[in-house]
């Protein structure tokens, strides 16, 4: 059953070492607070699902060591240039990258929303990706015309994370426009959502706001983390905090920037 | 000689040029050239949308991140550019990485929607800005898209042009290899030659690219720094001289 009463330290603990875990792209609602937490507590051996993409928070993980494997369309710091942890972990060959194309994640998230085994994408031929993946194949269409067609694997996370700008009194969680959180919420096992607020009342009764809704059923815990996807943004409660992301950038260059970086950003009680 | 723009003024208007009578471009993260070259579009083409990422008015996108690449499939998606670390003869782009994929010398970003966007958008125009023997490859080392497909794959687009700062190739998916179509101001086919990794085509009366005239110069300097500034403020104040300098 949704609680709202549950603090994000809580509900990161529901995410188990060695989860495969789906996080969604930058500036998506990306929840910040629990992958801090997440570090604080010193996780595991996640598989990382980009929402197609990632950034800083898969960044922060696998710079802390709490990663696995990343599968993704992209890891960047978007106008800041590369991912540098990410990139260096990849080139040390510390975690395992499963590269994707942005429509083969859909597609996947999509089966997955579905139960269905997998989804057909259009183009992918050629790639590197479609040669190196052993999960994805190439079809013919049962169907006239009988073409080619490329299959990926429905996508089924352990756990989806994701933060949004309100949940309502009776748990629905309104995550606006960004339709591919509600298709990964609901492709996933369990579905872990921190709100900047608690709207009062029920907007599944608001027509406005009714198609941008995440509903309680798909929801297993919701926290209150105001400010939860800083230092990403969250339209269209706020921006990016760029100062604190140029810093970032920066520091995590190098390994001793990046623990410096990571320290400050625990604080004192977040001993990993 | 001395010239009269900024190297990206030179770049947006020629790649204004290559986007043809589509409707509708999207241009992605971190590309300010593609951006300007799509506003400078518009006023040569009428109906022409270009999409810009980081724009809240130029973004009429609302059901989340699928969207651009439905649109793609249903072919309402006319032109995109497509940058990346690689390029080889073939139209092949790597975003991904140099070296060993499993364990890269050099770790990139990714492909992102490459592989399906190579299929399914009639007009791509390849972008690389420093063309030298790295970035145009005999053989990229990750296909992260690539135009070779089995027989009878659908395929409603794929890529057209590659523009470089040194010259504009266009590709033939007939052969699936480029030809020069032109060559920039100052630049030979042997200076070309010698900085490309990979062979093409060179006919026999190798154009020079066009130089912008001094109505798109005004242009560029005026309507399209405007709205290339909520994106791209800094580049817009770096790169395109003042209206009226």
């Amino acid at each position: 059953m949704t609680r709202s009463d549950t603090n994000v330290t809580m509900l990161a603990e529901q995410i188990k070492d060695g989860a495969r875990l789906a996080l969604p792209s930058e500036n998506s609602g990306v929840p910040v607070a629990v992958v801090r937490a997440l570090i604080a507590r010193g996780a595991r051996d996640l598989r990382l699902v980009g929402g197609p993409t990632g950034g800083f928070a898969i960044d922060l993980l696998v710079g802390a060591g709490c990663v696995a494997s990343v599968e993704a369309a992209g890891v960047s710091l978007g106008p800041r240039g590369l991912a540098p942890r990410f990139c260096a972990a990849v080139e040390a060959g510390e975690i395992e990258m499963i590269d994707s194309t942005c429509p083969a994640t859909h597609a996947g998230f999509i089966a997955g929303e579905k139960r269905l085994p997998f989804m057909a994408v259009r183009g992918v031929f050629g790639s590197d990706m479609l040669k190196n993946r052993s999960d994805w194949f190439v079809i013919d269409n049962p169907f006239p015309p009988h073409d080619p067609v490329v299959v990926v694997p429905a996508i089924l996370p352990d756990v989806t994370a994701l933060h949004a700008p309100m949940a309502d009194e009776a748990g629905n969680v309104w995550v606006g426009n960004r339709r591919e959180l509600k298709t990964m919420a609901r492709a996933a096992k369990q579905v872990l959502v921190t709100v900047e607020k608690i709207h009062p009342g029920n907007l599944v009764k608001d027509s406005a706001m009714a198609p941008g809704l995440l509903t309680a059923p798909y929801i297993d815990l919701i926290a209150l983390a105001p400010r939860g996807a800083a230092p990403t943004a969250l339209p269209p409660d706020y921006g990016p905090d760029d100062a604190m992301l140029d810093s970032y950038a920066s520091a995590a260059k190098t390994r001793e920037g990046f623990d410096g970086w990571l320290a400050d950003f625990l604080g004192p009680d977040g001993a990993a | 000689m001395m010239r009269e723009y900024t190297k990206e003024e030179f770049l947006i208007a020629t790649m204004s040029g290559l986007f043809g009578d589509g409707r509708f471009m999207v241009s992605g993260v971190n590309s300010p050239i593609p951006a300007a070259a799509g506003l400078l579009h518009e006023h040569q083409q009428p109906g022409f949308f270009v999409s810009i990422h980081g724009d809240p008015n130029r973004t009429p996108f609302v059901d989340g991140g699928v969207e651009p690449f439905d649109m793609a499939a249903q072919g309402r998606l006319d032109t995109f550019v497509f940058g990346g670390v690689q390029v080889d003869g073939q139209a092949n782009i790597n975003l991904v990485s140099i070296g060993d994929p499993k364990r890269p010398k050099k770790r990139f970003t990714g492909s992102f929607g490459a592989a399906g966007l190579y299929y399914l958008i009639p007009n791509i125009v390849l972008f690389f800005p420093s063309h030298s023997r790295r970035s145009l490859v005999q053989k990229v080392d990750f296909r992260s898209a690539s135009p070779q497909a089995p027989e009878g794959a659908f395929r409603q687009g794929g890529p057209k042009w590659l523009l470089t700062d040194l010259c504009l190739f266009r590709f033939d998916p007939a052969t699936g290899g480029f030809e020069l179509a032109s060559v920039h101001p100052g630049q030979t086919v042997a200076a070309i030659r010698d900085a490309t990794g990979f062979d093409f085509v060179v006919p026999k009366d190798v154009p020079t690219t066009a130089e912008p005239d001094a109505a798109t110069l005004a242009r560029i300097r005026g309507d399209v720094r405007d709205g290339l500034s909520v994106a791209y403020a800094q580049f817009a104040k770096d790169c395109i001289k003042q209206p009226g300098s």
